[in-house]
């Protein structure tokens, strides 16, 4: 199913807020509004978004390949994204991270064997006063999760996973 | 101490319209449209001596006054890309006093007389440009925002962007390309914005906190703000503090307040009480200073931290202890860069690149005395190379790191650092 058929009404209102002769402005919003299900873009749908702004699908892959919050490939339903840049890592956020990989018997940059969740270091988030933090970015948006303690971050994974098993059910 | 931009500290739900407008809210737009020409708002805000917030401190009013009145339609952009490490202020301002920032928005737009206003927000602030599109919503509804305000010709709109996670569109003219729909790499100055901005049209590119300044200013009048601070730098300021003290968090103080008061009386000292070893005054960007008294009780305004060696530039204040390598520092550091840097510029790119791997050779033992050497003689390399000020960024604290703590870039005590 296309873009246009799935999201009329969103591609409407992401449009009508840039004047019509630059329509090329709501490539972003357009490949989060792709990127809602299945928490990736397709090629399908960067040649989609391509034709509806009039620039070539290789401007939208370069667009995607740039910045790091656009995913063109199938990865956990869920990236967290643990933020261990200067100020986080004075508070610890180095070894936040290394023990949650080991609880979750994953390296940086791979996804749990359920599928559900991916791991990622990432750069400053803005929230360096409630280290250790992350973000989850899934398919309906980013939450942050601040002052978090290996424990809190494995009863919001069980939360995750109960989620995930109802819907599927 | 009252606050002037951190006002939900002050006031239970300033965050509501209802709440904002009895505190006083939105008159200064509408006396600004009813009863003044954009051009006194200008005036005002150059007398004021409000310099951007954002970093580079530039004179706000003077940037206004800078717009092509040839060239139409004219913009503005609000800058609320906050990503530089150890900076977390204009997130507060937007989440806890949303309605002053838009305010601060509304005003600005009718100083430069644009009919739309656009806020560039990291794509992390998700949840947030939801939460300011409702309140977009709740002053149009008001008759605040939209067609032939209170009476007049003037109309306005606001809408929100997000970037999609690339710090570099925190360059005032990268995040103009990224709103255009390309990849953000910024563009050669001049022109500057207010003569070719977004679109090509003249657009003032302000910083959220700098925004959140206008609406006092204008009420309150340009004596009055400069009343608070010093003569170089005047007005309040929201200091992000964080690192190795006992309370990290935003605190709001006039500038020329010291960093001694700000480390141990706002921050409640060093976490065990440790001594504090050195600070970061502007996040990563910044030079890595060696703390003593002097330091300590330097006034944190534009003019003294130049004095020594610093600059306060958003004013992120980063604090390391004694337990803490410089080295860790600069490592950390210089994989952020290498991480944002756009790719558009060669010395950057490279520069970037080549400084990690050294870090990585001295970290795993080969040549620590060649290798941080050659690590130094890169940085100065990139000096006054780079297309924008990203590249130059990446330099400050290798360059200062070494320089000033040149016993921890030594085979012995690599390795050895926090962890």
């Amino acid at each position: 199913m296309s873009l246009i058929e799935k999201y009329p009404q969103e591609i409407k209102t992401i449009l009508a807020k840039y004047p019509p002769e630059q329509k090329r402005s709501a490539v972003m919003p357009l490949l989060y509004l792709a990127q809602r299900e299945g928490g990736y873009t397709s090629l399908e749908a960067m040649k989609e978004i391509g034709a509806m702004l009039d620039i070539s699908v290789t401007d939208v892959a370069s667009i995607v390949g740039f910045y790091t919050l656009f995913h063109d490939k199938k990865t956990g339903k869920y990236h967290m994204q643990v933020c261990t840049d200067l100020s986080c890592s004075l508070r610890g956020a180095d070894q936040f991270l290394e023990t949650l990989c080991e609880k979750l018997q994953v390296d940086v940059g791979e996804t749990t064997d359920d599928g559900l969740i991916t791991i990622e270091e990432v750069k400053c988030l803005a929230a360096c006063d409630k280290a250790p933090m992350f973000q989850v970015q899934g398919e309906d948006g980013i939450e942050y999760h601040e002052n978090m303690t290996i424990d809190k971050t494995m009863e919001l994974i069980d939360s995750l996973r109960k989620a995930d098993k109802e819907v599927k059910k | 101490m009252t606050h002037f931009l951190l006002r939900h500290r002050d006031i239970a739900d300033i965050h509501k319209l209802e709440v904002f407008r009895k505190n006083g809210g939105f008159t200064a737009f509408q006396n600004a449209v009813k009863e003044m020409k954009p051009v006194e708002i200008t005036e005002i805000v150059k007398a004021s001596g409000l310099r951007g917030r954002g970093g580079a401190g530039f004179p706000t009013g003077l940037k206004w006054s800078f717009m092509d009145q040839k060239n139409w339609p004219h913009y503005v952009v609000a800058n609320a890309d906050e990503s530089e490490p150890g900076t977390f202020k204009d997130r507060e301002i937007m989440e806890s006093n949303p309605f002053q920032f838009l305010e601060g928005v509304a005003i600005c737009s009718y100083a430069v007389s644009a009919k739309d206003a656009y806020i560039y927000l990291r794509g992390e602030f998700w949840q947030l440009a939801g939460f300011l599109d409702e309140k977009i919503k709740e002053l149009e509804e008001a008759g605040l925002l939209g067609d032939n305000l209170f009476g007049t010709e003037y109309c306005l709109r606001i809408h929100t962007h997000l970037g999609a996670g690339a710090y570099i569109c925190g360059e005032e003219t990268a995040l103009l390309e990224s709103m255009e729909g390309k990849r953000g790499q910024p563009r050669l100055r001049p022109p500057f914005p207010p003569s070719y901005g977004l679109y090509g049209k003249p657009t003032v590119v302000n910083n959220v906190e700098t925004l959140t300044n206008v609406p006092f200013i204008i009420s309150k009048g340009a004596d009055w703000y400069k009343s608070l601070g010093t003569e170089d730098s005047t007005g309040v300021k929201v200091f992000s503090l964080s690192g190795r003290v006992k309370k990290p968090g935003n605190y709001e103080l006039p500038f020329g307040t010291t960093f001694r008061k700000l480390i141990y009386e706002e921050g409640g000292g060093i976490i065990d009480d440790r001594p504090v070893k050195a600070i970061m005054a502007a996040g990563a960007s910044s030079c890595v200073i060696k703390v003593d008294d002097t330091v300590l009780d330097t006034p944190m305004d534009y003019a003294s931290c130049r004095m020594i060696g610093a600059d306060l530039g958003s004013a992120s204040v980063i604090v390391i202890d004694d337990t803490v390598s410089i080295e860790k520092v600069i490592s950390k550091t210089v994989d952020f860069f290498k991480h944002e840097s756009c790719g558009k510029c060669t010395p950057c790119r490279e520069g970037n690149y080549w400084m990690l791997h050294i870090i990585q050779r001295m970290e795993a033992g080969e040549d620590v005395d060649a290798n941080t050497e050659l690590l130094s003689s890169v940085a100065k390399q990139m000096q006054n190379k780079c297309l924008c000020a990203l590249g130059e960024f990446a330099t400050m604290a290798v360059v200062s790191g070494i320089e000033n703590f040149p016993e921890d870039f030594s085979t012995e005590s690599i390795g050895g650092g926090h962890e």
